[in-house]
């Protein structure tokens, strides 16, 4: 499986993906700088975390009105795998590709730790590779993840089974609605998520937990 | 033309920075300030000199990116 990581000015863990990418999937992802026009035909595009213009206006406001976000909003309707992970979430939110808002941490606090998500479906591409109601460690580290959404959207992707990751209880470090960490749009094929599985695939990390997530998306 | 548009959070959408400034006007002895809620305000200018269609222009701008209507209001003032 091809894959590609989109880097807009101002994210930060682009490096972390590539190599997540790489060691899970045996071959490095295509890099595309966000001014470039054209991305490599993949299976799979990446918006990875960060700060991405500085979250002026709003996270991921500015990325997701760039040309580059019209191509990937094509390759999504194509039916291309899309992940976003922090910041890349926030993005595919204000893109419109994502239903609902990532708002400031109700604690108001830059939340810098490990969490328990419970996997929520494990019936989508993303998440084969775990179980229903599995409940993994997973790193977060984020200021505006606060999972936001209308009453009718809400209970749409509820009922859909577009929520694919929650905090476990009393992990919830942002106070999302129902506890959201992941989302998929309603086709399945676009995934934004708070946490960083990327940050845990390797023993050195301290676990393998977000391996699985790689592993069933490249092989 | 210039004006000013005023982005505001939609009634019942949580504002904790509102509500740390409330804890932070009334640490400070304003006992009678019920609440608060943060926005934003922008000042545009714009080079058309009507104002209609700089009204119009604006009320685009705001729903494509000065607010995100899932959460946000919005208001345009022509200033002159």
């Amino acid at each position: 499986m091809k894959s590609a990581v989109v880097v807009f000015p101002g994210l930060n863990r682009e490096r972390d993906m590539v190599t997540a990418l790489e060691k899970i999937g045996g071959t490095p992802p295509a890099v595309v700088w966000h001014k470039d026009t054209d991305l490599p035909d993949v299976d799979l595009i990446v918006i990875p975390g960060g700060f991405s213009y500085g979250d002026y206006l709003r996270a991921g406001a500015i990325a997701a009105r760039s040309p580059m976000m019209d191509i990937i909003r094509d390759r999504a309707e194509k039916g291309v795998k899309v992940l976003g992970v922090c910041n890349g979430f926030q993005i595919l939110t204000e893109a419109g590709l994502l239903p609902g808002v990532l708002m400031r941490n109700a604690s108001l606090k830059f939340v810098c730790r490990e969490v328990k998500l419970k996997i929520a479906n494990a019936d989508t591409a993303f998440t084969g590779r775990y179980s229903d109601g599995q409940v993994i460690r997973c790193p977060v580290a984020h200021h505006d993840g606060n999972y936001f959404a209308e009453t009718d959207t809400l209970k749409s992707i509820e009922d859909n089974g577009q929520v694919v990751f929650r905090y476990a209880e009393g992990s919830n470090p942002n106070g999302s609605l129902n506890d959201i960490a992941g989302i998929t749009n309603a086709k399945g094929n676009v995934l934004g998520m708070m946490p960083h599985p990327e940050n845990l695939i390797e023993p050195e990390h301290g676990g393998e937990d977000g391996r699985a997530l790689f592993a069933g998306l490249l092989n | 033309m210039k004006a000013r548009v005023i982005v505001t959070l939609k009634n019942g959408v949580l504002d904790p920075q509102g509500k740390a400034i409330e804890g932070s006007l009334a640490s400070l002895g304003f006992a009678g300030v019920d609440s608060v809620r943060q926005g934003k305000v922008f000042d545009v200018e714009l080079s058309t000199a009507d104002a209609v269609s700089a009204k119009k222009e604006l009320e685009s701008i705001c729903e494509k990116l000065l607010a995100n209507t899932v959460i946000e209001n919005y208001a345009v003032e022509i200033i002159g």
